[in-house]
């Protein structure tokens, strides 16, 4: 009972984070408060992996998302340091927006209700148990093996070269 | 620590997340008081080295110095600048040395005392260092200072490329013990790594180094340039906070090259169980080593030029690093350390068993790969010195200046 | 044990959070910062389903050999994010340096 209530605790706090975050970034007129909201985010989303038994995932998610992807986008706000101390205001359709994502929300819920309730609920409430932090080796394993997933690792790393190669020769001052 | 509160009839869940918080404090603490000593050491060093004294008025050879330093900036007036983004300010240095602290929870002090041996050790501590980026970008940005904004900016531009070669050689250990824990690693390195690999060795020490932000490399916070960068606006408690986490940064590098190249707490014995202390000692006394190779560069070296060590980094040591991962890859895999095989080969005796019995078991099964490599390591020192040594004369002979060359010869002549 | 639920309802709010930051926002960098935002929701989903209903679990000679489908898929996702926002900020600087805005509304000669 009470490992439960830890839990809950536990998951609890890392919602307010992602959910705080999130709203932040999506309504903070200053740009780079939207960031910072963003880091604490995509903080809580790494919680959530820990909580799910994913480490390399967590780890990843600090290294990736908040070391660099969200360094990039500060730097980038920066760089085009002019608007830096712009109020923005949200443009004239976001009203639309808002009822947009308020409608998705209710819809996705109202799937996530039906699909759990019933006499044969499709979501499960308990967790395989076995599977463990340890499943480190096994993700390591199924990236290489040609019978799983060596095909798509190896289309991402050339994707990555693209991406990079790409953003260069856009982002070069003409000469 | 938590079974004696369960003993003592604490419940199970609390007396877990008590013994957690109360380790984690103990290891905090304990990088916390290590700085005040480590401070004054790094005086006391530089000074010798410089041919000055260092501090010798507060207590018995100046070691209270740092006590009275403390004074001074807890008295000092606590500024948020007019115009600065007061949370974001107030919050950077808190996640400064909350960044650097966090990494002690993986540090593997002796076989037993580890923060948390986590399977991803290695990746953690890269991660986050990272958050130490993010403080300075934080400060920089929100002081709303123009030098504050412009040292921010150098130091992710440092640090964010410098993560590339570090992580690099950071895979060569991790690919030699199998393991990113690092207590594994640790165990695994029954001959240190740095004689096995000191190429990743040397590229991990010079990127750490760039990663504080120490000399040759503390342009980030040059003062002749952007007078002192992203935290000029910082005074009193804050900026002693900017100061601690500098400090405990330089440290914990020299702890991590410990861990990870020169075999952490292993050596002499102690990794034998009932040597538990001993292990902590070794550990210890290996980084104050590494520790004096960081005072020695810093007080001696200039500091090098922006582009100089942007240049340094992409057309140097990422190559280089990424040439090491390549060759310790495919040398490494053939030798595969066979634990089991070693261990009846010196259960037989005859010269096997001499080593075994000195150098331990592990020794022989690690011998036949650490000789692979340490032969190509090397191999590919000497290559790229000499493609530096190449590049060097090339730069001088473009600005018109003399070859190292001819005054070397002819002052080998003249002897 | 919390029920999958929970991280998917978490997933579907971050996930709408994210798509009206995209609708609403003004400043090319904030919609980058929703599609992040909509990456991340999908990426608490990947490794949810994951932790919940593994497909591909089986016991081998060599013991129990877990499917990675989730944790594989949320690896992918990262790098696709990462190549997104490299290629988006670099659009962002280079419409920055041509046309000194940032604003998506006012970057429209296409519509001419």
């Amino acid at each position: 009972m009470e490992a439960e209530f830890g839990q809950w605790f536990i998951f609890g706090l890392f919602t307010v984070f992602i959910i705080g975050g999130g709203i932040g970034t999506a309504t903070s007129r200053n740009l780079f408060h939207c960031a910072l909201w963003l880091i604490i985010s995509l903080f809580g989303v790494a919680g959530f992996f820990v909580l799910l038994a994913a480490p390399f995932l967590a780890a990843v998610q600090v290294l990736v998302y908040i070391g660099a992807i969200v360094v990039l986008i500060i730097f980038a706000i920066m760089l085009t340091r002019r608007l830096m101390g712009l109020r923005e205001a949200p443009n004239s359709q976001w009203i639309y927006g808002l009822l947009g994502a308020i409608v998705t929300f209710g819809v996705i819920v109202l799937g996530l209700v039906l699909a759990s309730t019933g006499s044969a609920p499709l979501l499960p409430s308990q967790p395989i148990s076995q599977i463990t932090g340890e499943s480190l080796r096994d993700l390591g394993i199924a990236l290489v093996d040609v019978n799983q997933y060596v095909v798509p690792f190896i289309v991402a790393s050339l994707l990555l070269e693209a991406a990079m190669v790409g953003a260069i020769v856009i982002a070069r001052e003409d000469e | 620590m938590a079974e004696f509160l369960i003993n003592s009839g604490w419940n199970a869940t609390l007396a877990q997340i008590v013994a957690s918080a109360l380790g984690a404090v103990v290891l905090s603490s304990f990088g916390l008081v290590w700085i005040i000593f480590s401070i004054w050491l790094e005086r006391k060093f530089a000074g010798r080295v410089q041919d000055r004294i260092g501090p010798n008025r507060t207590g018995p050879y100046g070691l209270f110095q740092t006590f009275a330093d403390l004074g001074k900036l807890l008295t000092k007036e606590d500024i948020t600048p007019v115009g600065a983004d007061k949370h974001v300010y107030n919050f950077a240095p808190i996640l400064a040395v909350a960044g650097i602290l966090a990494i002690f929870a993986v540090i593997p002090f002796n076989h037993a005392w580890i923060g948390a041996d986590l399977n991803v050790g290695v990746l953690y501590f890269v991660a986050v260092g990272s958050l130490a980026t993010l403080a300075i970008l934080l400060a920089g940005w929100s002081s709303n200072n123009k030098y504050a904004l412009l040292g921010a900016f150098r130091a992710i531009a440092a640090l964010v490329s410098y993560e590339v070669p570090m992580i690099l050689s950071l895979a060569v250990p991790v690919m030699l013990a199998g393991s990113m824990s690092m207590q594994d690693i640790v165990k695994g390195q029954s001959i240190a790594y740095i004689f096995v690999v000191p190429v990743s060795a040397l590229i991990f020490f010079i990127s750490q180094l760039a990663e504080v932000g120490r000399s040759p490399f503390d342009l980030i916070e040059a003062e002749s340039e952007i007078i002192a960068g992203f935290n000029i606006e910082y005074s009193g408690m804050k900026f002693a906070m900017f100061y601690a986490a500098e400090f405990i940064h330089a440290f914990v590098i020299c702890i991590l090259t410990a861990v990870l190249f020169l075999g952490g707490w292993r050596g002499l014995g102690a990794g034998e169980p009932g040597y538990e202390l001993f292990g902590f000692f070794m550990l210890m006394a290996k980084s104050v080593a590494v520790y004096a190779l960081v005072m020695l560069v810093r007080s001696t070296l200039p500091r090098i030029r922006i582009d100089h060590m942007m240049a340094f980094n992409w057309k140097f040591l990422v190559p280089l690093s990424i040439v090491n991962l390549l060759v310790v890859m495919f040398l490494a895999r053939p030798f595969v350390p066979d634990y089991a095989a070693a261990e009846a080969l010196v259960a037989q005796g005859g010269l096997a068993g001499l080593i075994g019995a000195i150098f331990g078991a592990g020794f022989i099964a690690e011998l036949p790969r650490a000789v692979v490599l340490l032969v190509a390591n090397v191999i590919m020192f000497i290559v790229a010195t000499q493609l530096l040594h190449r590049y060097g004369e090339a730069q001088r002979a473009k600005l018109g200046m003399r070859s190292v060359q001819p005054v070397r010869a002819a002052a080998m002549a003249s002897d | 044990m919390l029920p999958l639920n929970a991280f998917l309802i978490v997933g579907a709010l971050l996930f709408c959070i994210g798509m009206y930051a995209v609708l609403a926002r003004r400043n090319a960098v904030a919609i980058l910062m929703g599609i992040e935002l909509m990456l991340n929701a999908v990426n608490i989903n990947l490794v949810a389903f994951w932790r919940y209903l593994t497909p591909g679990t089986a016991a081998t000679a060599e013991g129990l050999q877990v499917g990675m489908a989730g944790q594989s898929f949320a690896a992918f996702v990262f790098v696709v994010a990462a190549a997104e926002v490299a290629v988006g900020l670099a659009l962002v600087i280079s419409v920055y340096r041509n046309r000194r805005t940032v604003i998506a509304e006012d970057v429209d000669t296409l519509r001419y």
